[in-house]
């Protein structure tokens, strides 16, 4: 299964992201630089974090007009398997392949911890191979995270089961005291209606190794390498 | 020649954190008649055109695609003639 990463100006989780890829899941992968336009022979877009054109404007507000991207929401139009991570997240938002918006953490404060997130739908190519209802330990690293959407979109994402992983406490409690950024509805990741789209704040490149503390992020990328392997 | 000056805020219906923590600051300052307090940005350009119909028209397209997110901001734009 062939990933590629996308890389922008101010990218800054490309490394850790293909480091994971090659030497963790042992997969063969590619940068693909924002001028780019060809994704020939990519299963898996990983859109990493960082910040992208120094967070101008914007978290994600230029990236969006990025040459690689009509590309990729192409790619994502045709069923292609899309994940954004943080600052890729915020993309993805700015793109409208995902709904909703980004903006300042409740507590003004840029965030560096690890926290927790509940599984709330392993039924996607993301999740599939969680327990259900699993608790995930992955660590968050933004200062714009407190994700917002109007309360009949966010209706329509809880109906069709389209958030994926909520902010929650080590036992799996969602409430407001697990709630790092103030996130609509403690949200932390969700899919586009289709599910082959997933945007989440949380970083699983940073914890798919024991030695950093949480091998749960590798969760995703094996349940990516496991839909993508039942799909050929 | 123009000059627009873009004012983006937040909607009205998304908390502001910035504008919050203001408030309290200001308060704390014994400014106790302030009752809101909401941050926006301004984007001062200068338009190489003279037709302030034509530049409104052209303000309101880069808003809507680059300038503003219109799920969570609004914007409003001022536009006046310099030398």
């Amino acid at each position: 299964m062939n990933f590629g990463i996308i890389v922008f100006p101010g990218s800054n989780c490309d490394h850790d992201c293909f480091y994971v890829i090659k030497d963790v899941l042992k997969q063969p992968v590619r940068y693909i630089w924002h001028k780019e336009t060809g994704l020939d022979n990519i299963d898996c877009i990983i859109i990493p974090g960082g910040f992208s054109y120094g967070d101008y404007l914007r978290c994600g507000a230029i990236a969006k007009f990025s040459p690689i991207m009509a590309s990729v929401i192409d790619f994502a139009n045709r069923g292609g398997i899309v994940i954004g991570i943080c600052n890729g997240f915020q993309i993805l938002l700015e793109v409208g392949l995902l709904p909703g918006a980004m903006h300042r953490n409740t507590g003004l404060h840029f965030i560096c911890k690890y926290i927790n997130i509940l599984t709330e739908n392993r039924d996607t190519v993301f999740t599939d191979i969680c327990a259900k209802d699993q608790v995930l330990k992955i660590p968050i690293a933004h200062n714009e995270g407190n994700y917002y959407i109007d309360e009949r979109s966010l209706r329509e994402l809880e109906d069709n089961k389209r958030i994926v992983f909520r902010y929650c406490d080590a036992d799996g409690d969602v409430s407001q005291r697990s709630n790092p950024n103030g996130a609509v509805s403690n949200i932390a990741g969700i899919i586009n209606k289709r599910g082959n789209v997933l945007g989440m704040m949380p970083h699983p490149e940073r914890s798919s190794e024991g030695e950093l503390g949480s091998s749960d992020g590798l969760l995703i990328f094996k349940s990516i390498l496991k839909a993508c392997k039942g799909l050929k | 020649m123009l000059e627009a000056k873009v004012y983006i805020t937040l909607k009205k219906t998304v908390a502001d954190p910035q504008g919050l923590t203001i408030k309290h600051a200001l308060e704390s300052l014994e400014y106790k008649e302030v009752k809101q307090v909401r941050i926006g940005k301004l984007v001062i350009l200068q338009l190489d055109m003279n037709d302030e119909e034509e530049a409104k028209k052209r303000l309101d397209q880069m808003c809507q695609k680059l300038l503003a997110n219109s799920i969570i901001e609004d914007y409003t734009f001022e536009l006046a003639p310099v030398n």
